[in-house]
């Protein structure tokens, strides 16, 4: 890269460490593996991150991926998919993995729960209608049971629905018979997992040094 | 009679086999004899009995004593020496039994002080007496029997029961202030302590270096049982008390290489350097080593436990022997017995849980509780009664300091550590974390054992060492035991879930895990999620295929958790009476219906058909689930002295059956599904197939109360037979629930089919009005309708039944 370039990146970079909270190190490694996924290109599709030989055991591998175009994670207010997403969108996917910072106010921890969990919600919520019906729960558990062979496929719908259940008695209390529980909406969703401490369980480690001995292969 | 049986035993017992199996030929005669027959034959036998004696006394006496006289034979005697030992001991259990009994009966007063304080106060109490008693007061704490028999239980109940997630993902912080914080404060101590003692006046100045530093590392280590006693009364937040506790179980090794290698050297007076680097490996052997050894017996056990289906009463046995040998292994080498405990129940427990029977696991849980906390309570009464015993030689300059000193070394230890830690742990630990790390450094037992340990002759000050870690166990275990508490309350520390994990969480604990090992993959390096990844997959492929017996090794742990949950909830069920005390504490009455979409399934026939088998399947599934589902938080933390109450254990057996046979059903069910080419007879209207589909398990079928409790395995084998033969079809469309569907019971009582088609009107009228199906327990209803699903519900749960169903069975396999 150019002098002249170089220093564009850096202040694009600065720029995107502000927005993200990422740090600088952190963006370049970040951007590092971008290009390396994108073969140097300025975007990143689908198949650049299906192609990641490590992700194939993964049982939400799809639903990893699709978590990456989803307009919703991008922090812009609306629903959809897009096809590619540039560096920028990539880092602001990977921006709700960040760890909290060690002083934070009570507010600032409520907000960092409800981003992070608003990420989950939006894994499950395919439709992105607001709210997880069964169907969906259904499938997220399939997914996560999918490499469970037989077993996890009989059993999913089970778990699901019990899930399901439980998330209803516990949001809406007592129901009338002809009432109808449509699904989980956000808010039930923080209800439910108020003891699940999401602001220290979800976060990646990102290195701040270069290590390019320590990158897995594609 | 029976003196004269007495009287004949006491005279052989002292004799050879030979004598007593004529004994026994003897009493058997005599016994038989006296039943039935009156007393003067009685007497006569006697006689006879005599006779036989003394012939056999001749006998006995040439041979064994030649110089034997007769005498008059005691009647009773007393011989206190031949019981003596176990018979104390029993009277220590019984003492320590009753004591923990009483402290529970008073309430206010556990709720102040620490059980472990008034134990301590107890073993006070009794050395006094024992003293005032004018007898010597027995060496109770001696190292061999703490070491060998009193801290086994408490470790290997800690290690087995041991958190393992949270352990892992703090293995670093928590190594970090096992190895580097234990070394810091023994050398500051230590040396502290040294510099102290060199200044005039204290009188101390024939205190060398090394012992000082010997002392230093007998003082410095943090003690599992002085933690545990306290920390599981305060309910600390999961994080602090993985740090502390786990840190007072590792920090075994080290002090056990600087025990070792202090006591070796201050004959000698001289450390090299060479000697320091025999010390670092010494360290690395002992614990790796201890790790090792306690691996490989967690295996052993493991493997044993995968042949022991046959003989389930043994299973809970190999879980203790196999760790205790680990544990002796280890202490045969010198090597860290506590690590290889540790490592042994950590590495052996997902194994043998997977392979054990259920009754069998409660055992184990209830054996380790019970030991551990009978070791605990005999530990702190002894330590009161050691104080009292021993020699004593107070010096105050030495005791203050040492106070003083391990208070010092110990915050700044967890501060500076903390410090360096604190740069590569994600979630940091807070000012308060640290406090609360610094203050639960609570010394005990194994400290003084240590210190008991040492040789009289190689320290003169031994008496003052054990004085000063008297105090200090004295002074950590009442001062910060008794405060912790509240200053836990003061500072607001996080304190422990105290709700059960419920299945969302655990589908969005294994959804997390998944996901961040995705993300890690993304980012390209390789994490620690990549690596637990790659751990448990290998795990899955290859170790538990070895070590776990059957189909179980597939389970992945979300299914096994679902299935536990089911499990527990259908025993609770059967316990708490089917329903009809209900438990205020249930949050709701949610049913399935309420959550199901209202618009499902086919409303063709033909496509019924094809689904038929999947609908019957789900149906099943749904009526067992949806009264097994009992979502109700419940507080679940594991405490060592009471056991969690677990209604759940026994109909356990019954269930599984249930749960076997319902999924051979399946199974037939699915290959009968090959063979069935006729059509429903009845084309299902959509409200049907909803009713069907929708709401497998709507109990309130029975209208105009005609009150079948259905016999659950009759309800199972109709499901099978309405399956199977296609005759009976004609009733699938029919709402499907326990009562309803007991058709061939009822079958000639309804009779004609308009009977039927006119239940299935009423079943429809119900599905309109939005079909409840009831979870669980929540019989009120169900009752009101007559058709109370709740005993028969227990029927299914707890009792198979005389019906055999396996004969039942059999006309449908294919």
């Amino acid at each position: 890269m150019g002098a002249s370039q170089s220093a564009r990146t850096e202040h694009e970079f600065q720029d995107l460490a502000d927005r993200t909270g990422f740090s600088l190190e952190q963006i370049g490694n970040l951007n590092k593996r971008f290009r390396q996924l994108s073969k140097n290109e300025e975007t990143l599709s689908r198949q650049d991150l299906a192609s990641i030989s490590a992700l194939d055991n993964n049982p939400l591998r799809a639903q990893i991926i699709n978590a990456f175009f989803d307009k919703r994670n991008l922090r812009q207010n609306e629903a959809g998919t897009v096809q590619v997403i540039g560096f920028e969108e990539f880092l602001m996917v990977m921006s709700h993995f960040r760890p909290a910072a060690m002083h934070i106010t009570e507010e600032e921890r409520e907000k960092l729960r409800r981003e992070k969990l608003r990420f989950l919600f939006n894994m499950h919520d395919t439709d992105s209608d607001g709210t997880i019906t069964l169907e969906e729960y259904r499938r997220a558990v399939e997914e996560l049971l999918s490499k469970a062979g037989t077993i996890g496929q009989e059993t999913a719908k089970a778990i699901a629905d019990a899930a399901m259940l439980e998330v209803a008695s516990t949001t809406r209390g007592k129901m009338e018979p002809d009432e109808f529980y449509e699904g989980i909406t956000f808010e039930n969703f923080l209800q439910i997992l108020k003891t699940f401490d999401i602001e220290t369980r979800m976060h990646v480690r990102f290195l701040n040094m270069d290590t390019a001995t320590m990158r897995c292969g594609k | 009679m029976s003196v004269r049986v007495a009287l004949h035993s006491r005279s052989f017992l002292e004799r050879g086999l030979l004598l007593l199996v004529i004994l026994i030929f003897l009493e058997g005669t005599v016994l038989t004899l006296g039943a039935a027959s009156s007393p003067d034959i009685s007497a006569q036998d006697n006689t006879g009995g005599h006779d036989h004696l003394d012939d056999h006394r001749g006998i006995a006496g040439s041979h064994v004593h030649p110089n034997y006289t007769k005498k008059a034979f005691p009647v009773l005697s007393l011989d206190y020496h031949h019981i003596q030992v176990p018979f104390e001991i029993s009277l220590w259990v019984l003492l320590a039994s009753l004591m923990k009994l009483g402290f529970h009966l008073i309430p206010q007063l556990s709720s102040i002080v620490p059980e472990s304080c008034l134990l301590i106060v107890v073993g006070l109490l009794v050395g006094g007496l024992i003293k005032l008693a004018g007898e010597e007061v027995p060496p109770v704490l001696d190292s061999n029997l703490f070491f060998l028999c009193l801290l086994p239980p408490i470790i290997l109940d800690a290690g087995y029961f041991l958190p393992i997630r949270p352990f892992m993902e703090n293995i670093g912080t928590i190594l970090m202030f096992a190895v580097v914080g234990t070394l810091w404060n023994a050398f500051f101590v230590g040396g502290l302590l040294y510099a102290v003692c060199q200044i005039e006046g204290t009188y101390l100045s024939q205190v060398e270096l090394l012992p000082c530093l010997l002392f230093g590392s007998i003082i410095s280590a943090v003690d599992p049982v002085a933690v545990l006693a306290v920390f599981e009364e305060i309910h600390i937040n999961e994080l602090l008390h993985i740090l502390v506790f786990g840190e007072s179980l590792l920090n075994d090794a080290v002090t056990v290489v600087l025990y070792h290698l202090f006591e070796e050297y201050s004959g000698a007076g001289e450390v090299t350097p060479m000697d320091v680097v025999l010390g670092v490996i010494c360290f690395l052997i002992v614990s790796l080593g201890g790790i090792a050894v306690g691996a490989i017996y967690g295996i052993l056990a493991a493997f044993t436990s995968r042949f022991t289906s046959h003989t389930r009463v043994i299973e809970p046995l190999f879980v203790f022997v196999y760790s205790y040998m680990a544990y002796l292994s280890a202490e045969m080498f010198h090597l860290s017995g506590i690590m290889a405990l540790i490592a042994c129940g950590a590495v052996m427990r997902p194994y043998v849980e997977a392979n054990i029977s259920h009754k069998s696991h409660t055992t184990v849980k209830y054996f380790l509780k019970m030991w551990s906390s009978v070791s605990e309570t005999l530990i702190f009464i002894f330590l009161g009664v050691a104080t009292v015993a021993g020699p004593h030689a107070w010096n105050w300059t030495f005791v203050s300091v040492t106070v003083i000193l391990c208070l010092v070394s110990r915050v700044i230890g967890v501060v500076g550590l903390t410090f360096i830690i604190n740069k590569f742990r994600i979630v940091k630990l807070t000012t308060k974390d640290q406090f609360i790390v610094a203050y639960g450094g609570l010394r005990g037992a194994i400290a003084f054992s240590l210190g008991y340990l040492l040789d009289k002759n190689l320290f003169p000050m031994r008496t003052m060492f054990l004085t000063a870690i008297i105090t200090e166990i004295f002074f950590t275990v009442f001062v910060q035991g008794m405060t912790i508490k509240p200053l836990v309350d003061l500072l607001a520390v996080k304190k422990k879930q105290e709700a059960k994990r419920s299945i969302n969480e655990e589908i969005h604990t294994q959804f997390l895990d998944h996901l961040l090992t995705g993300i890690e993959d993304i980012c390209g390096h390789y994490g620690h999620h990549h690596w637990k990844d790659k751990l448990n997959r290998f795990n899955k492929k290859y170790i538990k295929k070895c070590l776990i017996a059957g189909e179980r090794y597939k389970e992945p742990q979300l299914i096994a958790f679902y299935h536990k949950m089911e499990f527990k909830q259908a025993i609770e069920l059967v316990e708490s009476g089917g329903g009809v005390k209900l438990p205020s504490a249930v949050p709701s009455q949610v049913s399935m219906q309420n959550i199901q979409p209202k618009k499902l399934p086919p409303p063709v026939a033909e496509r019924a058909l094809p689904q038929f088998t999947k609908g019957r399947e789900e149906e099943i599934r749904k009526i067992l689930r949806s009264n097994l589902q009992k979502t109700r938080q419940r507080l679940r933390s594991y405490n060592r002295h009471t056991l969690v109450a677990d209604p759940f254990e026994d109909g356990w057996n019954d269930f599984i059956l249930k749960k076997q046979r319902l999924i051979e059903l399946e199974k037939k069910m699915t290959e009968m599904s090959n063979y069935l080419t006729v059509p429903g007879a009845t084309p299902d209207s959509p409200t049907m197939c909803r009713a069907r589909l929708a709401s497998g398990s709507d109990f309130k079928a029975e209208k105009g109360g005609a009150k079948v409790i259905p016999d659950p395995n009759a309800f199972y084998n109709i499901k099978a037979s309405s399956d199977g033969v296609p005759t009976i079809q004609v009733d699938l469309a029919s709402p499907q629930s326990p009562d309803s569907v007991n058709m061939l019971n009822e079958f000639s009582k309804r009779g004609a089919t308009g009977q039927g088609l006119g239940q299935r009107e009423g079943a429809d009228r119900d599905e309109d009005q939005g079909l409840m199906m009831k979870p669980a327990g929540k019989g009120e209803k169900g009752e009101e309708e007559g058709g109370n699903k709740n005993p028969g519900l227990m029927r299914c749960l707890s009792d198979p039944g005389p019906s055999n169903e396996d004969e039942e069975d059999e006309p449908f396999l294919p």
